[in-house]
């Protein structure tokens, strides 16, 4: 049967001698330096990892052509499925970067943007390539259109953009549902208020888009171990599980994180 | 420790030499990795002619069955002389399905009936509603029917994602299954067993993936 997926992310931004380097949020804290992203996609194709996400933070337009060698260099290495994001605008862009041999992209302001995008990427390159990114964010307000309940509150969730701090007003569950018609192959939900806490991913949320989709969603933001992956899987029915710190830091390995959802009862790729 | 296995292996000649059929599809660079590092040579050609002089063909492709056809159709003739000759010919993904007489897919599309390569009778059909369509992910491979590009893969797991699947005419056609609400062929070959294709991208399937490039790599070798 189909197995749930668990996927490291690494963060890629360029050092102070321009070359690119995998860095990691610490407790909300400054980046800390974590390693050379070809070492590390070549370290987690051979962990057991089912996938590998590249998210380019340099958000400079002169670091893009360097980060396209970057994942040409990670793609050679990784006889996994390789998602790449950041600073993917146009239909050119995610030819280019589907060129330099990643298999999905991610896409997430452009899209809110200019949503033809997603159809215009999935009629040229397949819905299977096309992955949106949100941003989500908690408000506890009417302005809502899908809502759930957190300890006890009524909450929506907001799609945001600048990492959590502009709000665009629109709703989490129907802009999943929209770029879901549109074409998108799979969603990638991040939570502002879970990311960073390793508390745990944010399973409303999740939960809410799995329930009112059937593309397949990545759930991020929050793990902080096995039983967090557990907890997605089995109460938001999220697909797929990924994580940063614990991964890069070595507070868990893919494979001790695998053995504990197959002694649980989730179906993993061992 | 002494030298890395993919140093070594680039100093010892190609086994055998692959050509990757460019025709206008698909991320050709992993596949071409996958190939070389289970040390083949590879040529990546839109060129028919090269077909005759390989030891064996490599039909990628992601995409639509009838884009992916209306692309291939210069190939037809090429590959048709190339399979009677008994040269390995190996499709991935969309390549498999080509494989196949007919799909599904073109007539949901409104295209009517586009005409596949028809090495393995047969059509391909969409998953049903029951489950979540595409199949997207890791999933376990059942072989049903020897065959030696399924070599060493029984009960290991290769990365899929397609929306529709092979459904040959002939049982024996086969080779390995999947199951996703129903069972389905993963890896099916053609009668002479010279002709086969694997749904799964075995460029995307780690160890298991490599497992079979290099099982194709022998048989290129072998034939």
């Amino acid at each position: 049967m189909l197995t749930k997926r668990i996927i490291p992310c690494i963060d890629v931004d360029l050092d102070e001698d321009g070359n690119p380097a995998v860095y990691t949020g610490v407790n909300f804290e400054d980046l800390q330096y974590t390693g050379d992203p070809v070492e590390m996609a070549k370290a987690y194709n051979a962990a057991g990892a089912d996938e590998f996400v590249f998210l380019d933070i340099t958000a400079s337009a002169d670091g893009r052509e360097t980060m396209l060698d970057t994942v040409s260099a990670v793609a050679d290495e990784c006889f996994i499925p390789l998602t790449v994001g950041g600073g993917i605008r146009t239909k050119a862009d995610i030819k280019e970067t589907l060129r330099a041999g990643a298999d999905k992209v991610s896409i997430n302001t452009a899209a809110l943007d200019r949503p033809a995008l997603i159809g215009e990427g999935a009629a040229a390159f397949g819905s299977q390539c096309i992955v949106i990114s949100v941003d989500a964010r908690r408000r506890y307000d009417e302005a809502g259109e899908h809502y759930a309940e957190i300890d006890g509150e009524s909450c929506w969730f907001e799609c945001t953009v600048k990492g959590g701090r502009e709000g665009t007003g629109v709703d989490v569950v129907s802009w999943a549902r929209e770029a879901e018609r549109r074409g998108a192959g799979e969603l990638f939900v991040n939570s502002i208020d879970t990311d960073g806490t390793k508390d745990g991913y944010d399973i409303p949320l999740t939960k809410a888009v799995c329930d009112n989709v059937s593309t397949p969603v990545i759930a991020s933001s929050g793990c902080g171990g096995p039983e967090d992956m557990y907890e997605v899987f089995t109460e938001a029915n999220a697909d797929a599980g990924l994580a940063a710190s614990i991964f890069h830091f070595g507070e868990y390995s893919i494979e001790e994180t695998k053995q504990y959802l197959d002694e649980h009862g989730v179906a993993v790729r061992l | 420790m002494s030298q890395s296995t993919a140093e070594s292996a680039s100093e010892t000649a190609d086994r055998a030499s692959v050509v990757v059929v460019d025709y206008g599809l698909g991320n050709l660079r992993s596949v071409t990795r996958g190939l070389e590092r289970a040390g083949a040579g590879v040529e990546i050609t839109d060129d028919p002619d090269t077909f005759a002089d390989a030891d064996g063909i490599v039909l990628p492709g992601v995409g639509a069955f009838k884009e992916g056809m209306d692309n291939a159709g210069p190939y037809r003739e090429p590959l048709a002389a190339a399979a009677d000759r008994g040269q390995p010919i190996f499709g991935i993904c969309l390549g498999m399905q080509m494989l196949l007489g007919s799909s599904e897919e073109a007539a949901h599309a409104g295209e009517g009936d586009v005409e596949g390569l028809n090495f393995v009778p047969g059509t391909n059909v969409r998953f049903g509603d029951d489950v979540k369509v595409p199949h997207m992910g890791w999933n376990e491979l059942t072989v049903e029917n020897d065959h030696p590009i399924a070599a060493g893969v029984d009960g290991e797991y290769a990365y899929f994602v397609h929306s529709y699947y092979a459904v040959p005419d002939d049982a024996d056609a086969i080779v390995a299954t999947s199951d996703y609400g129903d069972r389905f062929p993963a890896i099916v070959a053609n009668e002479s067993g010279t002709v086969f294709g694997t749904q799964f991208h075995p460029e995307k399937s780690g160890e298991t993936g490599l497992r079979i490039l290099r099982n194709f790599v022998d048989l290129c070798v072998n034939d």
